[in-house]
């Protein structure tokens, strides 16, 4: 890989604006297992197994599946974040792998947010 | 005086502003100026609020109108039909779904709601093992902006004038600390990240490292410009495998990059980090002690002057931070030492994370403005009591912190005022206790922890702490006598006077704070040999509530040690002289019959 040159930072975050970023990319669904050791501890390995499955299964090539680290609620995870295209992310607590699979299925390919599985929306205040 | 009669609250958080928010806001200004507006209306730059999905926004006072996904194409006619000709614009503005949003903000979550995210900007954003993700959040910009557009002296003036300390818990200027070891005369200078974490129950460096390790190499790059450093560890603790495997692609991904080796981003400075691993000693978290280790010397502390910001690894100045100190280094550059010291208290600039813990609902890691009170974290943020049971007492700084009480919950948090109390900020650890905690037990606990841990090259620390632990382990059993307490203080100040470092320094602290606040829990255990919160198994009793037995029998047969007598219809007893306290019965039971007294009440209740 070239060693990248300060102009570089900015072409690399377009690029990523457009192959994960919601807003000017391709993709309409960007689902985020949260995987800290809190996460892992908690299962979060399985639910990730359960959603790469739900998503192999299916033709959809504009839906994200990524990982992240932990989202700070440590006592409630596993957790999950679904952010759909022009919609603000939610976040999913103690979700479990048939509430995964439910979330998948209702909010990620229905576009409805599944209440009883969710804590909140929106993102946190950030500087 | 300008009286604007329209206010624009553009917002110009990390996400609006890597969606063109800044040039929106020169667009902006100059269209206002365009049409002789600008005297009227008033272009504010806000904070992010939020709703990042939607952004750049912009809220328009005071209509309270929501403007979303501005585009610079869209600043003429919005500018034209709504601040001219006062006619807002549907097509920009915001709409809400079909039914009323369902779900709550997380803003309105009382956890999230009071944070305040700087070190933990990117936490659950990002792949942390992706450094394509990190620079998608403006990774790596500061770096650039430090190494091709600032001086040396002018990193450490920007850090100095942010009021930044270090989050480690010794809470130094970090600016200061800086310009000490680039002042110092030896040669090579080094870095070192302070990974080692010991205080049990902390994750916040470890949290760091795991969701965004590319925010700590950042602050290290720009300390090594800012210093003269060329070479950089980190020194992480043994028992973190994630954080280990993560950080190591971190650094693997930052060198394909160029963004450490030679020649970083092509301005001829060159910087590179190795990892060292700890092997289970909690005083190595101590700087000289690390140092030490570093160099495959046994870890011990040393007398300081000269402190490692001059003399450090093989003598060679050496700065030291810990992981929280150099995550935040990067934004300080990024938005500069006047924003981050509009945050916190006077003396205590900026956000701290802390790792809650303990009987509250919502444990977890918590990043909030210095100056918010120990109230708002335990109750609005943690939820409160676990149970709804009584808060006790919040331990503050890890295994060396002081206890605090009820009473003084409504303190600002900030490094000053956790001292006047008798605690320590830390690294930032906070237990929350309630009524079913023993403080003397509590106390005997740490005691335990910290002798272990004790290197043993100061005879007080040695001891001293083997000594207080014996103490307040002949307290626990029932065996405390008159002058105990004054021999606990006595001891507890001669080992804070004669160690050499933090660890002896601040070991009596939870024996200090609790004699001082809960004195009263000395004197049940030591006077009437009883244990008020039933922890302290020789000093409180199990017994069966007649009144709630139901003669299920559930407790006779869970008992290990045949301590049980009761038949069909007769309510059960326990045979005290029998009974071990292993808690079985009180397990067992589904009446909640079987209760827990401090012998002192037992007593009372007897002479009735």
């Amino acid at each position: 890989m070239p060693k990248i040159k300060p102009e570089d930072l900015d072409k690399i975050r377009e690029k990523m604006a457009k192959t994960i970023g919601l807003r000017e990319g391709n993709a309409r669904a960007k689902v985020t297992v949260h995987m800290g050791t809190c996460g892992i501890a908690a299962g979060a390995r399985k639910i990730m197994s359960t959603l790469m499955t739900a998503l192999e299964r299916r033709p959809d090539k504009d839906i994200i599946l990524t990982t992240s680290g932990c989202a700070g609620l440590c006592s409630r995870e596993p957790m999950m974040t679904v952010e759909l295209k022009g919609e603000p992310p939610v976040k999913y607590v103690d979700v479990d792998e048939k509430k995964a699979e439910k979330i998948f299925q209702d909010h990620v390919l229905a576009g409805a947010v599944v209440k009883e599985y969710a804590l909140a929306v929106g993102s946190e205040r950030v500087g | 005086m300008k009286s604007y009669r329209m206010h624009l609250m553009l917002c110009a958080g990390t996400g609006c502003v890597s969606n063109r928010a800044f040039r929106i806001r020169e667009v902006l200004e100059t269209e206002l100026e365009k049409r002789g507006l600008q005297d009227e209306i008033a272009v504010v730059s806000t904070g992010c609020n939020g709703f990042c999905a939607q952004g750049p926004v912009m809220v328009v006072q005071p209509d309270g109108i929501f403007y979303q996904m501005l585009t610079e194409k869209d600043i003429p006619g919005l500018v034209e039909e709504h601040f001219l000709k006062g006619r807002p614009v549907q097509r920009l503005m915001f709409t809400s779904p079909g039914e009323k949003a369902p779900v709550p903000t997380m803003r309105e979550i009382g956890f999230f709601g009071k944070q305040r995210l700087i070190a933990l900007r990117n936490r659950g954003m990002i792949d942390p093992e992706k450094i394509d993700e990190y620079i998608a959040r403006g990774g790596y910009t500061a770096a650039a902006k430090a190494l091709t557009s600032m001086t040396p002296e002018g990193i450490i003036a920007e850090v100095k004038r942010s009021g930044l300390r270090g989050r480690g818990g010794a809470g130094f200027p970090t600016g200061r600390k800086w310009e000490i070891c680039r002042g110092a005369n030896g040669r090579p200078k080094h870095l070192v990240c302070n990974a080692d974490e010991g205080d049990p129950g902390a994750f916040m460096d470890r949290s760091i490292i795991e969701s965004d390790p590319h925010s700590v190499l950042e602050g290290m790059l720009i300390g090594a410009k800012a210093i003269g450093a060329n070479f950089g560890y980190v020194y992480i603790r043994h028992e973190y495998p994630l954080a280990l495997e993560r950080l190591g692609k971190a650094i693997k991904q930052a060198r394909e990059y160029g963004l450490l080796g030679e020649d970083i981003l092509g301005t001829g400075f060159n910087f590179d980090i190795s990892i060292h691993r700890g092997a289970g000693a909690f005083v190595c978290g101590e700087e000289t002690s690390l140092i030490s280790s570093l160099q495959g010397i046994p870890p011990e502390p040393r007398v300081r002057p000269p402190f490692p910001a001059e003399s450090g690894i093989r003598g060679e100045p050496t700065n030291i931070n810990n992981v929280e100190t150099w995550a935040t280094v990067p934004e300080i550059i990024n938005h500069g030492a006047a924003w981050f010291a509009s945050i916190g208290t006077e003396a205590s600039k900026g956000t701290k994370v802390f790792s809650l813990v303990g009987k509250v609902k919502n444990t977890g890691l918590v990043e909030v403005p210095m100056g918010i009170t120990l109230r708002e974290i335990v109750f609005d943020i943690g939820g409160g009591i676990d149970g709804d049971k009584k808060f006790k007492a919040i331990q503050t700084g890890g295994p060396s912190g002081g206890c605090i009480p009820e009473s003084l919950l409504d303190l600002p948090l900030d490094y000053e005022m956790l001292a006047e109390v008798g605690s320590i900020m830390g690294s930032g650890g906070l237990i929350v206790m309630d009524e079913e905690t023993c403080m003397v037990d509590l106390a005997r606990y740490f005691m335990e922890f910290l002798k272990d841990e004790s290197c043993g090259k100061c005879t007080a620390c040695r001891e001293g702490t083997e000594v207080m632990y014996k103490i307040l382990t002949k307290i626990c059993e029932g065996h405390g006598s008159e002058g105990d307490i004054r021999l606990l203080e006595e001891l507890a100040h001669a080992v804070k006077d004669a160690s050499l470092c933090g660890l002896g320094a601040t070991a009596p602290n939870p024996v200090l704070s609790t004699i001082r606040y809960f004195s009263n829990e000395y004197e049940a255990h030591i006077k009437d040999k009883s244990c008020p919160a039933a922890v302290c198994k020789a000093l409180f009793q199990f017994e069966i509530d007649e009144a709630r037995c139901t003669a299920c029998g559930a407790c006779k047969k869970n008992c290990p040690y045949d301590a049980v007598l009761g038949e069909k219809k007769v309510a059960h007893r326990i045979i005290s002289e029998k009974c071990t306290k292993c808690g079985a019965c009180f397990d067992a039971c589904r009446f909640d019959a079987v209760v827990k007294l401090p012998n002192a009440k037992k007593r009372e209740l007897a002479a009735v």
